[in-house]
């Protein structure tokens, strides 16, 4: 493969620009389909929950994750504190920071658009980016291009959701269940991917013994916060294991 | 940049005029979602904050990143399901025939679009009929 410089790129013109976005664009279709129907099933929930278009859209805008927006609804609706909401984004949403470390040599030379992606990394476009056999700017050029179709086509459901949920002549209840389904997917995605099954597992059982003591109303924060205590002990161990190990 | 910071200041003024009457809810959910955005903001500008020179994450940090998505996914489906603890005779069937649903059909098949639909049509049909 030959190496691109950025005085290249800007040689090669208007028809290289116009195949890399077509490249990006195709890349990104999967990501169309997925993030289509799922804000637009968030932007119907919102509706639901008397939150109109431009709070879908807004939490979009700036917000702009998957699972947690879904979750947000319902703490949103619940009134739930500021220290629930921030614990909740907190423990969600950590896993974009494992996600960016894999970019930051990449994305620091990206100039102006640094924040951009920065801001706009979610588990599917880490997944695209990933997946990028280019090289230097085009590359770079891509996963731009992929960060800002798919944050598009997020905001524009989230709105279609929210707009077209207020005319629908049928009734929507129960289309929330999307976001169980879209959980059980990733769940899948990962416990196949996954090289011990015992994190998954703790998730489990901290989370159905919280709700049976404490009930529905308030078993997610203890849940989390149990399951990332007995994880790190967990990573501990198995660190204390390998230790002696290899001092035996 | 330049547009998103500009959609969202006539966002957030058509948000505020237009529900006067519940201030308090509005300035509430408006707060809530600044938090939002700021922590996930900073959670995904944590590595360039921290490590844009020699330093490297704490061992600890990587190894419950590394594990904590699919813990969490766990919590979440639960999470989601907690209806099926307090009205089980509604809620319960309907959510435990469309959650089975969704998981063959994506072993199946391995098509996010097509278990989501399936499952959700499910559920949707079930509450109606049971």
């Amino acid at each position: 493969m030959e190496p691109e410089t950025g005085e290249q790129m800007e040689n090669m013109g208007d028809k290289h620009n116009k195949n890399i976005c077509k490249e990006a664009f195709v890349k990104s279709i999967p990501i169309l389909c997925s993030y289509l129907f799922v804000s637009m099933a968030y932007g119907i929930m919102m509706e639901e929950a008397g939150y109109h278009w431009y709070y879908s859209l807004l939490v979009s805008l700036s917000v702009y994750t998957g699972a947690f927006q879904f979750v947000f609804v319902t703490l949103l609706s619940s009134g739930a504190s500021f220290l629930t909401i921030a614990l909740t984004a907190f423990l969600m949403n950590s896993r974009q920071s494992f996600y960016a470390l894999t970019f930051v040599d990449e994305f620091a030379k990206m100039g102006k658009r640094k924040l951009y992606m920065i801001h706009t990394m979610t588990d599917e476009t880490y997944v695209i980016n990933c997946s990028l056999s280019e090289q230097g700017e085009t590359k770079r050029s891509l996963m731009f291009l992929v960060a800002l179709f798919s944050r598009c086509y997020w905001m524009i459901g989230a709105v279609l959701g929210g707009v077209l949920g207020q005319l629908l002549p049928f009734n929507m209840q129960g289309i929330d269940f999307c976001m169980t389904a879209l959980f059980v997917i990733i769940f899948i995605d990962q416990w196949e991917k996954a090289k011990s099954h015992f994190p998954a597992l703790i998730g489990l059982a901290a989370a159905v013994v919280c709700l049976l003591i404490v009930g529905a109303d308030y078993f997610l924060l203890p849940s989390l916060i149990i399951t990332s205590a007995v994880l790190l002990l967990w990573n501990c161990r198995k660190e204390s294991d390998r230790n002696d190990d290899l001092n035996a | 940049m330049m547009i998103s910071m500009h959609n969202m200041g006539s966002i957030i003024l058509t948000a505020m005029t237009s529900v006067t009457g519940a201030g308090n809810h509005t300035r509430y959910v408006l707060l809530a979602i600044l938090l939002a955005a700021l922590i996930t903001f900073v959670l995904r500008a944590l590595p360039f904050l921290i490590f844009h020179g020699e330093h490297k994450m704490a061992n600890f940090l990587v190894k419950l990143g590394a594990v904590l998505p699919s813990a969490i996914m766990a919590v979440l489906i639960v999470y989601c399901l907690k209806g099926t603890v307090t009205d089980w005779k509604t809620n319960a069937l309907p959510q435990i025939l469309a959650v089975l649903t969704v998981g063959i059909s994506y072993k199946w098949k391995h098509n996010t679009l097509i278990s989501i639909v399936a499952g959700t049509a499910l559920y949707m049909i079930l509450i109606r009929m049971l």
